[in-house]
């Protein structure tokens, strides 16, 4: 399912709204999330799940090809951790 | 700069803001969203937000493991694991010095 399939989806279910409306709540929602985690915030949708930010250290990694070590800088990763209730709903039965 | 925890109730506030329905809709549509979400990865659906990221379904098989107080094995059965892929904007993003 793409973004854009996820909206005409919303858009079946809601009739009355309009198409446009969909696509910017729908936008909405992933900025914000996005715009919470550029600020280094927590976002946490209890059921489905959390987005936080993960700091990593600057490594020795090495070029896989030539063996070279190459330094990795520090850098922050996205990560989502999978909610209690989406998580039992994958495994259900 | 401190950590701040962002919830349902801050997102559905900005569609209340952005798209101008009320908040109690506000609120619905966004429990519709993760509700289409979560239905698609019930059946396996990888779901793509561009811009943003993936989320996909893998099966996870069979394997030992150890109750670490016991030291007793223990089956683990298998499962169904969500992951979640940033997308290299998410990652850019996240790494932009202000």
């Amino acid at each position: 399912m793409t973004k854009s399939e996820l909206i005409q989806r919303l858009a079946e279910r809601n009739p009355h709204l309009y198409q446009r409306d969909v696509e910017r709540i729908v936008s909405t929602i992933f900025d914000e999330i996005a715009a919470a985690l550029a600020r280094g915030d927590r976002v946490e949708l209890r059921g489905f799940g959390a987005f936080s930010v993960k700091q990593r250290d600057a490594r020795t990694g090495r070029n896989p090809r030539t063996g070279d070590s190459v330094s990795v800088a520090a850098k922050a990763v996205p990560y989502f951790k999978t909610g209690k209730q989406l998580r039992d709903l994958l495994n259900a039965g | 700069m401190s950590e701040r925890t962002i919830t349902r109730a801050q997102l559905s506030e900005a569609i209340y803001q952005e798209v101008g329905l009320s908040r109690n809709e506000s609120a619905d549509l966004l429990e519709m969203v993760l509700d289409e979400i979560s239905q698609a990865l019930v059946q396996e659906e990888v779901v793509k937000i561009s811009s943003f990221g993936s989320f996909s379904v893998r099966r996870k098989g069979q394997r030992v493991g150890r109750n670490p107080k016991t030291g007793e094995e223990v089956p683990i059965l298998p499962r169904r694991v969500l992951v979640f892929r940033p997308s290299q904007l998410l990652k850019g993003r996240i790494n932009a010095k202000a």
